[in-house]
């Protein structure tokens, strides 16, 4: 009833062709954004902007970069957190070592130079695939945390292996207080998004998807392997270095090199199985489901009064997380972002199914 | 696979998430004003759990022993609430964040029981002025108090853990001058906590003539073959054991089987109690650590704990664990806090719950003498402990104990030698201050 197109006629190509062509998505997602930048800066606590939504909307570009390769390339990585690192270490030796430059240009330096070391790291999938190339970007991971646990370079000679960050200033702003620092992030998300976004609807993201179908097709009808693969190797690689140097700068502000070890690689790996693999919604719901169901479930016994002890809250947060994993793999393999679709079908013919 | 391309419009589902957050983010109303609330910030499940518990229970018990007997302090009712970290650094950042503003005064200090954690809230200590204790971990340059204001590694760092480990090597051979071409291994956990040693223990290389052996151990430590295979390849005289958890006891069964002899074998104060030895029982024998001045044992505040806690039903943990070392630690640790509060008391108003700045005024004038410590019945179990605005450590004794088979046998005492830390600490705390640009407190901001 409420969400239904009826009545909106496409008279354009480009109208047809538009990221949202039903009126109700567009304005939902205006509200969306525009309560995500005006409204929750007012209403959100510093420990839910601190603690929940922040590390989650650092995670989803993780998750958005995954997903680009293996949702959409069919490249399986398990190095997100390796390329997360380096875009982390090099923000860091940038602001310690050239002090002048603006956060801004550190951000995008250290999405290229992961980009760079993605590409490299990328060259074995032209030659091997599927469990294989999960291998071989294992491989990545494991050198990348050597190269930042035992190359004391990296870590400016701190005796401890832990580097710390000074505040970040981009243009002139200060970004200190949690809602500036949720406001920067914010900003990154919805950016690189839209990118995102736009780039899986071009050329380049055709190119993608018919590699992924199906690559000697895929080759027969013009992609060029290479270019195909490597490119999304680099956007990819591109993504967890920006969320790598946010997550170090803005989330933790002072890390050691395991925050980017083999485990991280597997939850944003888990962030896009349980999203829904090829689907930017998916990296959303995926990263809201790796980062704030745990903090939850953890804290839903005290909310409701119920007195469990400290272990006990933990056991029941790892059941239940589990527990919760295996149910939505089960109703939905796709992941969430299938099951939302399938709620929109059925709203559309809402309340006459046929 | 799915090729349909999902619509833009599912973005409204990180709306949904957002909205969710904030729901959630409603604080709790600040109770009754005579509160002070106290964090416990804790791990009791995973690999580090053994003796994780042990010391969380200890420092529970201690707050229980103080409402129940002294009626808190001064009149002011201790509140707490515990937090699972896991021993994670994101998690205990997310514990911190969560538990900083509860109680009428916010979190009077926290105690990570982690050095990952312990890095990751110095940066945001001082923002949120809230102090951090860090009994015998954290950050060894810390205890220059002038440029780290919020930390407070009480009783001693890793740093006079390995000079004192540095003397006693010296002592069993006979001399700083026997140590000259000896070969000491390290075997650390591959972490903040076990880097921490390493300049410390260069130093040491550098004045005695020793070579030092750096062999890491992948956390949580559960596969040491390469380790020992690399220890038994080198043969060092001895081996200098830094590990937490399931590390301990594993590197203790490697040791047994690869037959490094246990007696030249030692551990830092956290390889040295009894979830670490207690499986390995006769392999460990022989084995010596450290501990922060007292071991295992029953002493007075342990009477006082059995009676007005445990008689009565309200015991966090098992009888049995009341008494073991780190349970022992976990009450240290909570006097000093308790201690702290009640010194912020003295100076800002009696019966009046603490704010963290105040607390931390408290901490940095801390004069625990011999007689107030036999009053808090910690009288066998402490030396006297004085800190000032540059010394943030108070004192620096550590005792050495060994496993009989059955037992840990407390030895002899030492006291790190502050002519080589402080000018180290004070050289890394300054390297620090600039980086940070900090100005290090003079002695005249530190009146008042």
């Amino acid at each position: 009833m409420l969400y239904r197109e009826n009545g909106q006629f496409k008279t354009t190509y480009s109208a047809d062709q538009q990221l949202m062509p039903i009126a109700q998505d567009r304005w939902l997602m205006i509200a969306l954004v525009a309560s995500s930048f005006l409204a929750v800066p007012l209403l959100a606590s510093d420990y839910a902007l601190r603690a929940l939504i922040i590390p989650f909307l650092i995670l989803t570009i993780a998750a958005i970069g995954l997903n680009i390769l293996v949702g959409y390339c069919g490249q399986i990585s398990l190095g997100s957190a390796g390329f997360m690192g380096v875009g982390a270490y090099v923000a860091f030796n940038l602001t310690l070592r050239v002090p002048q430059l603006d956060f801004l240009v550190v951000l995008l330096l250290s999405g290229g130079s992961a980009a760079l070391i993605g590409i490299g790291f990328g060259i074995p999938s032209l030659r091997i695939k599927g469990l294989y190339l999960a291998v071989a970007t294992l491989a990545a991971q494991f050198f990348l945390d050597w190269v930042f646990a035992r190359i004391r370079w990296f870590t400016a000679d701190s005796s401890s292996g832990s580097v710390s960050t000074n505040p970040i200033e981009m243009l002139g702003w200060t970004v200190e207080r949690p809602v500036d620092k949720y406001l920067l992030v914010l900003g990154v998300v919805c950016l690189l998004t839209l990118a995102a976004k736009n780039l899986t609807r071009s050329y380049i993201g055709r190119a993608w998807m018919a590699t992924r179908d199906m690559d000697v097709a895929a080759e027969v009808i013009g992609v060029r392997p290479l270019t195909a693969k490597l490119s999304a190797f680099a956007v990819s690689s591109f993504y967890a270095g920006v969320a790598g140097a946010l997550w170090g700068f803005v989330y933790l502000g002072s890390w050691e090199p395991a925050a980017f070890g083999v485990s991280m690689s597997l939850n944003v790996l888990f962030m896009i199985i349980i999203g829904g693999l090829g689907s930017m919604v998916g990296s959303f719901f995926g990263a809201a489901f790796l980062v704030v169901l745990p903090l939850l479930l953890n804290q839903i016994p005290g909310m409701v009064g119920i007195d469990l002890s400290t272990a006990m809250k933990s056991h029941m947060e790892s059941m239940i997380f589990g527990g919760l994993i295996v149910l939505f793999l089960a109703i939905e393999p796709h992941g969430l972002a299938r099951l939302w679709a399938i709620g929109k079908e059925k709203l559309r013919i809402w309340p006459f199914p046929h | 696979m799915n090729t349909t391309m999902p619509n833009w419009s599912d973005w409204i589902a990180a709306a949904a998430c957002a909205a969710a957050l904030t729901a959630i983010a409603a604080a709790e109303d600040a109770a009754a004003a005579k509160e002070q609330f106290i964090p416990l910030l804790v791990y009791r499940t995973g690999p580090y759990a053994p003796n994780g518990t042990p010391w969380a229970d200890g420092k529970q018990d201690y707050l229980k022993l103080i409402n129940a007997r002294d009626g808190g302090v001064n009149g002011v009712k201790l509140t707490y609430e515990e937090c699972e970290t896991e021993y994670k650094t994101d998690r205990g950042v997310e514990c911190y964040e969560r538990l900083k503003g509860k109680g009428p005064t916010g979190a009077a200090l926290f105690d990570p029981q982690s050095t990952g954690i312990t890095f990751a809230l110095t940066e945001r200590a001082p923002v949120d002025k809230i102090p951090l204790i860090t009994v015998g971990y954290g950050r060894s340059e810390s205890q220059d108090g002038d440029v780290f204001m919020w930390n407070f590694p009480l009783l001693g760092t890793y740093w006079t853990a390995a000079d004192v480990l540095m003397q006693h090597i010296a002592k069993k051979e006979g001399g700083f001058d026997k140590l000259k071409g000896k070969k000491i291994a390290l075997v650390f956990h591959d972490s903040p906590f076990g880097k921490e040693p390493i300049p410390m223990l260069e130093e040491g290389a550098r004045l005695h003539g020793f070579e030092l052996i750096k062999i890491p151990v992948t956390p949580p430590g559960v596969e040491q073959k390469s380790v020992w295979l690399q220890v038994r390849q080198q043969r060092p005289d001895y081996v200098l054991l830094w590990g937490w958890g399931v590390m301990n006891s594993t590197a203790l069964k490697e040791a047994q089987a690869t037959a490094f002899p246990r007696d030249h074998m030692l551990g830092v104060w956290w390889s040295g109690a009894e979830p670490d030895v207690k499986d390995v029982g006769e392999g460990a024998k022989g084995y010596s650590a450290l501990t922060i001045q007292y071991g295992a044992g029953v002493s007075n505040v342990q009477k006082d704990i059995l009676k007005y806690v445990y008689d009565k039903g309200q015991g966090t943990g098992p009888r049995e664990e009341v008494g073991t070392v780190l349970y022992n630690r976990g009450l240290l640790i909570q006097m000093l806090s308790v201690e702290a509060v009640r010194r912020a008391q003295e100076h800002f108003g009696k019966g009046k719950p603490m704010t963290g700045e105040q607390v931390r005024w408290g901490l940095e004038n801390l004069a625990l003498d011999q007689k107030r410590l036999d009053a808090l019945g910690f009288g066998e179990m402490l030396k006297p402990v004085h800190t000032s605005c540059s010394d943030h450590v108070g004192a620096s004794y550590a005792r050495i104990q060994t496993w009989d088979g059955s037992h840990w046998v407390p030895g002899d005492l030492y006291e790190a030698n502050q002519q080589i830390i402080t000018p180290m600490a004070h050289s890394a705390a300054d390297a620090y201050a600039t980086s940070k640009k900090i100005t290090p407190r003079t002695p005249q901001d530190c009146r008042g």
